[in-house]
């Protein structure tokens, strides 16, 4: 963007409306100026804070059509997703007004100076009665541990090393917060209140079950949550400024913004109240010494400038002298370059059957006396050789190459079917698992909410023709071929219509023209016997999708007799 | 099953107005302001010395119209088990038992019914244990249990014989008054001799009979009309001392409606009146549903007395049929016991139009609504891959009778009928024992009384739940 002329009609039109909004950043009283670029960036920060933190708590889809946008912006997820209108957004913002990204769209950012406002509150100040907090100073910048994170931070990306990566994200980072923080908070509110509107018998709100979440989440969820909270609460923006790699590609695209915090040296009486205040640390005042600001760690708060008793600190165009590097021709636009294939072939290959054989125990009884309720044996699930993943994400690879592990498609998940991956080289992405759910038919929330481009937006007609997988039968768990129970419920559920019941005895034979059953002998069945043939399953892997109905309705326990084992690309069919 | 549309819907609409105004004109007498509880008859303290009560002519006793039914007894969750997969254990609360049957005896219900199956095996005990904390003596009382043999392994005569003792002793007594083939008919001729002619087993009761310990011995009936004829064809052999029928003013011509194999009430209580062989009813609010019937129907009930409850005129219905020796009723709650007692203390007969009104109208009305003919007796449970059957078909027919099963999404109420019925149907059963899971093993199907085709239903209406998630109605 940095290369753009000056006179370019879009650059002209842009600076035209933000100079607008900039102008109206202050207010004039009576002749006095009262900076206004703190308050409106608070306001729009906590919109946007509260409303990708809602993104995250919804379990109904409703705010997805109003809020998904939010989630969309996101800097590194619309970098990977290739989403260009994001990405010149974020980027022409920075242009022109410096970080403010930082402090307004990054929820983890918000979350941060949430934590940095507790610490400046006066029960935590060494002198209660002055009027600001005064607890920063001015830090050199970390330029060495900045760039080796974000070269880091680009090879664990290139080389499909997504623990690491994952962990780095800054938005996904939030969205780990509060799936595990939050949301089981909010979904006990909603479940206290459905307990209040069955009661009352309306149908206001209903209960939503609680998902188990791996260890490995909440360590990590609550390690990033803990060492933010003592960061940001003794020293402000640190995170932001030294490991965050948006924050150092912003950073240094920062220092081209047309607008920028500068201060009048003639109004300036170098008291210092705007460096110990700057929880960016990057405001420098030396005795004699011009002010000197560090404008890749100033995320545009707008502090500097309240605090600021002679009015000296504003928001404005830069001078031409002190536009040096204008020319300087730097690559900003990080696409991704093909990483290469993920290692997909370490899992080891092991035998499916040797797990599942644990054959279902489950055997009718005759009953004896009424009522009473059966006890039903959890699922387990079985081991897949390739994981499965929702329908539009494409592929494994894709799935792998993009996500960032924020949570959002699990949490948004209305059907248990998704949730974190423990594997190291899935680290917190999301995993389909369909022992408390299948992928319905319906349902294409994961992919309108993904904004990584790891799960692509699908229609539901689009859907029913992704295949994800295919149903593999386990003889040993099936009930009629194990205890020659009539079953049928995988053939009778299939959405895609891919399985068929078969006889068990092969002599049985279906004539094709009259479309009656003979035996070995050639003696047609009458309707009676052919009722009461035994038969299993048969998939027609060409036709199933994957979407994992049959294994979550089979009814052998723990182990099911037919699940969906996974395609590393997906297929149209 | 009739599926109902729109325009049938309208046209029961219209024919429920017509109605009611047509008997509120033939029956202004009894609708007089002043003649409304002229004695606190629906709010004052229930009379102990009113019960209406029927002489049986073979031995005498005179037995309350109003029977006891111990199926449905109220229950009570217990400490949870560690296993969260386990369904909440719940045991039968022996206290609101004990306290239910003494109300009862004291107003003067002298009739208790129970089996060996009911209740997943307790009703039996725990009816003897209330029964003897009553302080009543013996003698004031008539106990009706059943031999109750239906899995194979029980068809023994040693199995039969157990049987029989065992309830001697859960009811704390040494002789039953009234016992019964239980639900014979199911499975036909040939069931019944496996269960007790072949086996000898009714050879035992009779000899019991003339022993004295079974005072009374009769058979409760479902199903097969044929088993029916055959016992009443045998009268002369067995002596049948009394019948159970299934009778309630909606099966009293429309049995066929509610189920394609059920027996018109009207035949079964011909048949017997015609032996004078005293009629024992069951289902007279056909397991609850006349009471909790549909929105017009209870508006045109109501109409005519509306102090009274719905279920009071199913009760007087099958009370004003002068060969009924009791009408069992299965109170799970004190309210239950209360409105039943006021209804039977005493009981005012129906006139000659009130009672083809019901039989005919009402039932009509009634059949034309597209419930599921669940009684909720449970007999059909555990299903053994885990269901609640009789929740899902209660949550149904509740849904129906609230106008929340649309047609197609062109139906006005559509938004909030789907809404009501999913997450309703959540309620009502945990996911893992709704419809989706019926496998159609058919283990259920013999079970039902009411021969419902449990896994054909249980498959429409996880069709109809399909359809209203995907939005394809």
């Amino acid at each position: 963007m940095a290369h753009l002329e000056k006179n370019h009609f879009f650059f002209v039109v842009f600076r035209k409306i933000i100079t607008t909004f900039v102008a109206q950043t202050f207010i004039t009283r009576n002749s006095e100026v009262i900076p206004m670029l703190k308050l409106i960036r608070r306001i729009l920060a906590v919109i946007f804070w509260l409303g990708i933190t809602l993104l995250f708590l919804d379990f109904t889809g409703t705010m997805q059509p109003i809020l998904g946008w939010m989630a969309k912006l996101q800097f590194l997820p619309s970098v990977l997703a290739l989403n260009g209108i994001s990405i010149a957004i974020v980027l022409v913002l920075t242009l022109v007004l410096g970080r403010i990204y930082c402090s307004v769209v990054c929820p983890l950012g918000v979350l941060q100076d949430f934590f940095a406002w507790i610490g400046n509150l006066r029960i935590f100040r060494k002198n209660k009665k002055a009027k600001f907090a005064n607890r920063y100073s001015y830090s050199k910048e970390k330029r060495g541990l900045r760039l080796t994170v974000l070269v880091l931070f680009f090879i664990m990306l290139v080389a499909g090393f997504n623990a690491g990566m994952v962990l780095l994200a800054p938005y996904s980072s939030y969205g780990r917060i509060v799936s595990s923080f939050i949301q089981p908070l909010y979904i006990g509110i909603n479940n206290l209140l459905a307990q209040w509107s069955e009661a009352s018998d309306n149908y206001l709100f209903y209960q939503v079950e609680q998902h188990d979440k791996p260890l490995i989440l909440w360590v990590i969820a609550g390690a990033t949550a803990l060492i933010l909270f003592v960061l940001a609460f003794l020293h402000g923006r640190t995170y932001c400024n030294t490991i965050c790699p948006v924050g150092t590609v912003l950073g240094y695209l920062a220092k081209f913004s047309r607008l920028k915090m500068q201060v009048d040296e003639d109004k300036c009486i170098q008291c210092g109240l705007c460096e110990k205040n700057c929880k960016a640390a990057c405001i420098k005042v030396e005795k004699g010494q011009p002010v000197l600001f560090d404008y890749t760690r100033c995320v545009t708060c707008g502090n500097c400038e309240t605090v600021c008793s002679k009015g000296a600190l504003r928001l404005s165009p830069v001078r031409k002298q002190s536009n040096q590097n204008n020319q300087s021709n730097q690559n900003t636009s990080n696409n991704p370059t093909t990483p290469k294939e993920g290692d997909l072939s370490r899992r080891s290959f092991l035998a499916i059957t040797g797990t599942a054989i644990a054959a279902a125990t489950l055997e009718a009884q005759e009953k004896t006396t009424d009522g009473g309720l059966a006890v039903i044996e959890d699922k387990k699930i079985p081991q897949r050789k390739t994981p499965l993943t929702p329908p539009g994400s494409l592929s494994a690879a894709n799935l792998q190459q993009h996500c960032t592990a924020c949570q959002l498609c699990i949490a948004n998940c209305p059907n248990g079917v998704l949730r974190p991956s423990t594997d190291m080289a899935h680290l917190l992405q999301p995993a389909m698992e369909y022992d408390k759910g299948f992928c319905r038919p319906e349902c294409t929330r994961c992919a309108d909410v993904c904004p990584a481009g790891a799960i692509r937006p699908i229609t539901v007609e689009e859907k029913t023709a992704i295949q994800i997988g295919h149903a593999v039968w386990i003889k040993e768990n099936c009930l009629p071929a194990s205890q020659g129970q009539k079953c049928g419920s995988c053939a009778a559920h299939c959405p895609a219509e891919a399985i068929q019941m078969v006889p068990i005895d092969k002599s049985i034979k279906q004539n094709p023209d009259d479309g009656e059953w003979y035996d070995g002998d050639g003696n047609k069945l009458d309707w009676r016997a052919v009722n009461d043939l035994l038969r299993i399953p048969v998939v027609d892997t060409e036709k199933c999708i994957g979407c994992g109905k049959c294994e979550y309705l089979c009814p052998a326990r723990p182990f099911s007799a037919i699940y969906v084992e996974g395609h590393e690309t997906h297929r149209e069919i | 099953m009739k599926d109902i549309n729109r325009r049938d819907f309208l046209k029961i609409a219209g024919a429920a107005t017509a109605t009611a105004t047509l008997v509120a004109c033939g029956n202004k007498a009894g609708n007089e302001l002043g003649d409304l509880d002229p004695a606190g008859h629906h709010t004052g303290p229930i009379p102990t010395d009113k019960m209406t009560y029927r002489t049986n002519p073979n031995t005498g006793d005179k037995v309350s119209i109003l029977g006891y039914g111990m199926m449905r007894l109220p229950n009570k969750p217990v400490a949870p088990t560690n296993d969260p997969s386990a369904p909440t254990p719940e045991e039968i609360d022996q206290e609101q038992v004990n306290k239910l049957v003494k109300f009862a005896l004291d107003h003067g219900v002298n009739y208790f019914d129970t089996s060996p199956a009911y209740c997943q095996g307790h009703s039996e005990e725990s009816t003897g244990i209330a029964l003897k904390a009553s302080g009543y003596d013996r003698s004031k009382f008539h106990i009706a249990t059943k031999l109750s043999n239906f899995a194979p392994q029980q068809q023994t005569y040693e199995e039969g014989v157990k049987m029989f003792q065992n309830s001697l002793k859960f009811l704390q007594t040494d002789y039953i008054d009234y016992l019964l083939l239980h639900a014979v008919g199911g499975g036909g001729i040939e069931n019944l001799n496996r269960r007790f002619i072949d086996n000898g087993v009714l050879d035992y009761l009779l000899e019991q009979r003339e022993k004295g310990a079974i005072r009374n011995l009769g058979f409760s009936f479902h199903g097969d009309v044929e088993v029916f004829d055959h016992l009443l064809a045998n009268h002369d052999k067995y002596h049948w001392d009394f019948v159970q029928i299934q009778m309630n003013y909606v099966d009293w011509k429309l049995a066929n409606e509610t189920n394609p194999s059920n027996v018109d009430g009207e035949y079964l209580y011909g048949e017997l009146e015609k032996r004078g062989i005293p009629a024992v009813i069951m289902e007279p609010l056909l397991g609850g549903r006349l009471s909790k019937m549909p929105d017009h129907i209870v508006a045109t009930l109501k109409q005519q007395r509306p102090e009274d409850s719905v279920a009071s005129w199913a009760f007087r219905y099958v009370g004003t049929k002068p060969n009924v020796l009791t009408a069992l009723s299965g109170m799970t709650y004190m309210e239950h016991l209360e409105d039943n007692l006021r209804t039977y203390s005493p009981l005012e007969p129906l006139s000659e139009e009130e009672q083809e009104w019901l039989e005919n109208e009402i039932a009509n009305l009634y059949v034309s609504y597209p419930t599921i003919p669940c009684n909720d007796c449970k007999y059909c449970m555990p299903c053994p891959y885990g269901l609640d059957i009789p929740a899902i078909f209660v949550h149904y027919n509740k849904c129906v009778n609230k106008g929340n099963v649309p047609e197609n999404q062109q139906a006005e109420n559509y938004r909030e009928a789907r809404r009501a019925f999913l997450v309703g149907y959540d309620r009502a059963v945990p996911k893992l024992r709704q419809a989706s899971h019926c496998i159609s093993c058919g283990k259920c199907v013999p079970h039902c009384p009411q021969n419902i085709r449990i896994p054909m239903e249980l498959h429409r209406i996880d069709d109809f739940v399909e359809k209203l998630k995907q939005g394809t109605l």
